[in-house]
């Protein structure tokens, strides 16, 4: 595991599912966690947005629509492992559930945070992979070239 | 030895036929052969549930609504439900042929849970093992499930192991099924070896269990949940994980 995943971990930004996925990649699947992950990038940007046009809007109310883009939010969190984005989707739940405003407000703030702080790791993460496998290529002197 | 697993009947015929109406991924493991047909409206969730039952050996097809699923299955413009009793008795468009339907609980439009009871309306299809997941770990959800026939429940995030004892289920259902197949032709052997499987799990003996039947009939609600458990996934022949409520193991390697 490379030092920049075991901080990850011991933060508790990412959890064993992020490990699970991993195991998932191979010779057949060479780039499914970035894929996998990509794909959550786009998934949660959008409920972010969508979450943000709910709670600023002046005449917001629909606390249950909200609640439906945060299970969205936590099941596909859970699912990629990003364990500090899915706690802070269940406080966020939690506030929504008591139609509490500011408190929605806070956890959006909290959740934005995190939710950045997990792309740019993970960005980060992949950039070093890349690295990895380049730089494994050129220590072997064949002229094949892909 | 009417109705009876009309799943695994089709799966015979159609490999001796070399009729195949399924996707064909990987022509090469005919025995393994297992076609899931995956219903989750969250795409990340799908990506990994249908990756999870590749690179098991599984055939995948990925949906993203009950709809569509029932529309796959061909149960959605059902006015031949009652008289319908092979796969291919829908007119027009190719119906899917599966052996496991795998579905997510929380789904706009029809939930896991309404999937779960029309597939388990239909006489062709109600054969077939559903499995629920959730992110949710309510007990009351996951008894609801069990009692309505599903095959198990799956909290997620959903994990190899999960994906295993799955598959480890349906080879010892598909081995159940070709050996009763044989056995049949001689006698109520079936039937007492079903007997045997039903009294680990229900205290009285039902009578008017039908020999052919190879699904689990509607649980006895006399079933009582043991406290829950940590969940073990170590243990999938453990003939006494029946009754774990965090994953409700009806598939256990029991015989």
């Amino acid at each position: 595991m490379s030092r920049l995943l075991a901080i990850l971990f011991h933060q508790g930004v990412l959890d064993e599912q992020f490990l699970q996925l991993q195991q998932l990649q191979d010779e057949s699947s060479p780039n499914f966690v970035s894929e996998v992950v990509t794909i959550y990038f786009h998934e949660s940007e959008k409920l972010l947005r969508n979450l943000r046009g709910l709670l600023l809007d002046r005449e917001f109310s629909d606390y249950k629509k909200m609640g439906i883009h945060l299970n969205q939010f936590m099941g596909s969190s859970s699912s990629i492992g990003a364990k500090r984005v899915r706690n802070v989707c269940v406080a966020f739940r939690a506030a929504s559930e008591q139609n509490n405003r500011a408190g929605c407000l806070r956890a959006l703030e909290l959740l934005e945070h995190e939710y950045c702080y997990l792309k740019n790791k993970l960005h980060e993460l992949f950039q070093m992979e890349q690295q990895r496998v380049l730089a494994a290529g050129v220590r072997y002197p064949l002229h094949q070239q892909h | 030895m009417s109705s009876n697993s009309i799943a695994s009947n089709r799966w015979m015929s159609e490999k001796m036929d070399g009729f195949d109406l399924s996707p064909n991924s990987n022509s090469d493991n005919e025995e393994e052969g297992v076609h899931v047909l995956a219903v989750d409206d969250s795409l990340v969730d799908r990506k990994v549930i249908e990756r999870l039952l590749k690179i098991s050996s599984c055939k995948v097809t990925a949906v993203d609504s009950g709809w569509r699923a029932l529309k796959l299955l061909g149960l959605l413009d059902e006015e031949d439900k009652s008289s319908s009793s092979s796969s291919s008795s829908s007119a027009g468009f190719d119906v899917l042929k599966v052996d496991l339907i795998i579905t997510d609980y929380c789904m706009p439009g029809m939930t896991g849970y309404e999937l779960l009871k029309k597939i388990k309306e239909s006489t062709t299809f109600r054969e077939i093992p559903v499995v629920i997941m959730s992110s949710e770990n309510v007990v009351a959800r996951i008894d609801r499930c069990l009692e309505e026939g599903a095959e198990d429940f799956i909290v997620k995030p959903v994990k190899l192991s999960d994906v295993k004892r799955i598959r480890d289920y349906m080879a010892s259902r598909e081995v159940r099924s070709v050996q009763n197949q044989e056995e049949r032709s001689s006698s109520n052997i079936n039937k007492r070896k079903l007997q045997e499987c039903f009294d680990l799990s229900l205290s009285s003996s039902p009578p008017s269990i039908s020999s052919s039947s190879l699904s689990y009939p509607s649980r006895s609600p006399s079933l009582t949940p043991s406290p829950p458990s940590l969940f073990s996934s170590s243990a999938p022949c453990s003939p006494s994980s029946l009754d774990s409520p965090t994953r409700r193991l009806k598939m256990t390697g029991f015989d």
